[in-house]
């Protein structure tokens, strides 16, 4: 359905008529294809930091075509603004007014990140002013942004800096179809850890990745995705889910396990399988989920227990034993939820589980950061599934155009690319990040 | 064991679809279709896709002429290499025995690395035939040349000629049925109709029990819906079993014992056993469950009355076990396929007798009895339902998961068939 209106709204006569209607056009987005470049166009670094210069040259090895300070009229495919020096709220102007003299340059789908530091309680109060000032300005510039372009920002902990590999796994993130729907975002580096892969296209080559509940819509897309980066697939769902299981498995070269995820043994069994059968685990990725949807007043104990048990308390037992393991390295990614963040009506028990998860990975970091892996969330927005398409159609059409930045639903796809830059090697600096995929909803913004 | 000259064939694992009650689940699927569907899941569970494998064996028994490279079909439908050769084997309800069989027999002989095995059949989609008469008929008209001789065959059509004729389960040279000649055997051996309602009902409490205890889930993958045999009542009791009339063997009156409780339904569905050398699980990763030890097929001559038509394991069970040195009572599971009840007692008590031991299978002893908490443990055909040709793939995949979970012993298959056949085989945990 979404793609039918895009298409009426963005070409011929129909565009025509939308235009002098003022229908909202959502913008094609521009996605990620193993053969499609980088960024869309020449991109402009502004601003100046120690490492500024070492950052042009690593962008001109990923083939950038990079320009410093000015562009003149050239059409850009980027933006990156460098901020992480600044000290008072004052010196923004010069720099603000800079980038937005060069977003009409932008093509469509371009890319603009700030690069920043987080304002700390121990900051000065100008420091922490500046710091926090940034977040509002880019929250605000990713709402300005047109034609599918985007704009997102990264921070910089103490001790991390410009060629910090997270802060290039998050640039390349950001620049790249992967973080289409991706929108008004802050990724933070906190540590200097991770490599950046030694081929981009195959960024988890030679990984063993786990998906669950992988038979159907973003869990399917994720095992796909993880698949198509490299990865060696174990996908896991239901029993009763084997059929389609069975089909995503040997579109991928996958192997099935079919498990219920609250099994008090689902944990044993995962690494029994991925390790005696592919030699190692990897990545898990926490993806099995459920809703039960009741107002509270109509709430029954069925429903609040059965999707706490799925969405939350498997992922914690599971992770438990994945800890006790000790499995060096291992990369935990969930499934978070945009109601776990800002609620939604009807989903007291969902945003309960949604997040549960997120405080689970938020105090998870440090363990799992002990045996050199990591953990995070992505927390998917209105996302076009056979479960979304079973919301009435005015609802949905509201949902998926009217409050995201981006004017449409995301697709699958785009959880998925999350979920796998989560999951490699670049992000290990960004251990315990709760990642939004929400084309920059206004709910929970 | 008892033959050190050859390597190890290694049952890897298996899969099959849920089983179903013929027009029901899977009423708008094809042999091929549900065939296909076991191998896709058996693949993906052993990441198999793209393999070449040694073969792919297996059959149907009510088979559509037009699926004469059944098997080979599937495999070219499937994830599997193309370049994998398949053919199809026939031996009625022995069919996946023989097919699984003689592929561990090519592998302990290093012909190939791997193989997989099974069978399917579908009532609910079974080739239905044009009388005798219409068949002359139509062969007449194909062969004409003239118009007039054209006309001349299709004037010859009656209505009466267009009478479909279905595939039966009776036996071609006594016109009687599989069940009706099971009633013989039954009433011979005296086997009371209690006897064989209890034997039902602990089919179908123990088929229930491994389904809750998550037994099948990595022997099976759900198909159209279903994701457990449908024939399966986990609320049987003795009283409903004991209501029930008889189905076959109603001439016997009085002495009928045989209802469609304690006798297996018509059912669709399919199953595949993977089978492979040491050398392949290895270098694959892949489990390994049990040995294939061997097998032995018998036959009995049933049309002149000489032994009942399902009787013919018991005589392979005898020959099978002087070959291999083993006593009747060397096993930790027995899994006898349940065509009947009675055909399991039946076969369980000839074992027993001193008389039918000696004079028929020329035993100086009885073989004896079994101990009976070892029998058919995780349920059998006649809670899970038998689709011909499937039932040997369903029982070698669940036995060899059986002896892997106990991590020893031994088991014995025994699978009876149609025109008085047999194949019985010894399967062997790794030790």
């Amino acid at each position: 359905m979404a793609d039918k209106y895009m298409e009426l709204v963005n070409t011929g006569m129909t565009k025509k008529l939308a235009k002098l209607l003022g229908l909202p056009r959502p913008p094609r987005l521009r996605r990620y294809g193993e053969t499609t470049p980088l960024l869309p166009g020449p991109v402009l670094v502004l601003g100046s930091s120690a490492r500024a210069q070492e950052l042009s040259d690593t962008l001109v090895s990923w083939d950038l075509d990079v320009r410093r300070h000015d562009a003149g009229d050239a059409k850009l495919g980027g933006l990156v603004l460098l901020l992480d020096e600044l000290t008072h709220p004052e010196q923004l102007s010069a720099l603000m007014l800079a980038a937005g003299a060069a977003l009409r340059q932008l093509v469509p789908g371009a890319r603009v990140v700030s690069i920043s530091r987080p304002a700390l309680d121990t900051d000065a109060p100008a420091l922490a002013a500046v710091r926090q000032g940034i977040d509002g300005a880019m929250r605000s510039l990713g709402r300005e942004m047109r034609g599918g372009a985007t704009a997102n920002g990264i921070l910089l902990n103490e001790g991390t800096d410009l060629l910090s590999p997270g802060t290039l796994g998050a640039l390349r993130f950001f620049f790249s179809g992967r973080s289409a729907y991706v929108d008004g975002q802050f990724l933070t580096v906190r540590t200097t850890e991770g490599a950046l892969p030694q081929d981009f296209r195959k960024p988890l080559a030679g990984k063993v990745a786990v998906v669950t509940g992988a038979a159907r819509g973003i869990g399917a897309s994720i095992a796909r995705t993880l698949a198509r980066d490299g990865a060696q697939l174990v996908v896991v769902d239901m029993p009763a889910a084997g059929e389609a299981l069975a089909a995503v498995a040997n579109q991928i070269g996958a192997t099935t396990l079919q498990l219920d995820v609250t099994a008090k043994d689902a944990a044993q069994q995962i690494m029994d399988h991925a390790i005696g059968r592919h030699g190692s685990l990897d990545i898990v990725v926490h993806n099995a989920g459920i809703t039960r949807d009741k107002l509270l007043a109509n709430m029954d104990a069925a429903r609040w227990d059965s999707v706490i048990a799925v969405n939350i308390a498997s992922q914690l037992r599971m992770n438990e034993v994945f800890l006790a393991a000790k499995l060096p390295g291992l990369r935990v990614v969930s499934l978070a939820s945009t109601s776990g963040i800002a609620g939604n009506r009807g989903q007291t028990n969902y945003a309960a589980s949604k997040g549960g998860v997120i405080g689970m990975v938020r105090s998870s970091a440090k363990l799992f950061a002990e045996q050199g892996g990591s953990i995070a969330a992505v927390a998917p927005g209105f996302i076009e599934t056979e479960m979304t398409a079973k919301i009435p159609l005015g609802t949905r059409t509201v949902a998926r155009m009217v409050l995201p930045s981006l004017m449409q639903g995301g697709l699958p796809q785009d959880v998925a690319e999350a979920i796998s830059f989560l999951g490699s090697d670049a992000a290990a600096g960004l251990n315990g990040q709760v990642l939004r995929v929400c084309g920059q909803s206004l709910v929970g913004a | 064991m008892s033959q050190p000259s050859v390597r190890n064939a290694v049952i890897i694992g298996g899969n099959r679809i849920p089983f179903a009650r013929s027009n029901t689940a899977y009423v708008n699927a094809s042999n091929q279709d549900m065939f296909t569907a076991a191998l896709e899941g058996l693949v993906a569970r052993f990441g198999l896709q793209g393999e070449r494998l040694g073969a792919v064996a297996g059959g149907a028994v009510l088979k559509h002429s037009k699926d004469f490279n059944l098997v080979r079909e599937s495999v070219l439908g499937s994830s599997l290499d193309p370049a994998t050769p398949a053919y199809d084997v026939q031996m009625a309800c022995a069919t996946g025995m023989e097919a699984i069989g003689s592929l561990a027999n090519k592998i302990k002989l290093g012909q190939i690395e791997s193989g997989i095995g099974g069978g399917v059949d579908t009532t609910s989609d079974a080739p239905i035939a044009v009388s005798e008469s219409l068949r002359g008929i139509l062969l007449e008209l194909s062969r004409a040349r003239s118009t007039k001789a054209k006309l001349a065959a299709l004037a010859k059509i009656r209505p009466s000629h267009l009478a479909p004729s279905a595939p039966g389960t009776g036996e071609p040279r006594t016109g009687l049925s599989m069940g009706d000649h099971q009633a013989l055997t039954t009433k011979a051996w005296n086997i009371t109709r209690e006897a064989q309602d209890e034997l039902a009902l602990a089919s179908h409490l123990n088929l229930a029990a491994a389904y809750d205890r998550g037994f099948f889930n990595d022997l099976l993958t759900p198909f159209k819906g279903l994701s457990r045999d449908n024939n399966l009542r986990a609320d049987s009791t003795l009283e409903k079993l004991a209501k029930l009339k008889p189905a076959f063997g109603k001439n016997l009156g009085e002495a009928a014992t045989m209802t469609a409780g304690n006798s297996t339904p018509l059912t669709d569905g399919a199953s595949t056993v993977l089978l492979g050398s040491e050398d392949f699980a290895a270098a694959h990763d892949l489990p390994m469950l049990a040995n294939f030890v061997d097998f032995e097929a018998a036959a009995v001559d049933f049309v002149h009355g000489a032994e009942g038509l399902l009787m013919a394991p018991a005589y392979a069970t005898a020959r099978l076990l002087e070959r291999n040195n083993l006593s009747l009572q060397d096993f930790d599971f027995y899994e006898i396929h349940e065509a009947f009840a009675g055909t399991v007692l039946a076969t369980l008590a000839a074992w027993e007798d001193e008389q039918f031991c000696r004079e028929k299978l020329g035993l100086d002893a009885p073989l004896g009895a079994i101990d009976r908490g070892k029998l058919n443990v995780n349920g059998s055909s006649l809670a899970a339902g038998h689709p011909f040709a499937a039932t040997g793939g369903r029982i070698i995949a669940s036995t060899a998961k059986m002896l892997a979970e106990k991590g020893s012993g031994r088991a014995l298959i025994s699978v009876c068939a149609a025109g008085g056949q047999g194949v019985v085989a010894i399967v062997e945990a790794r030790k």
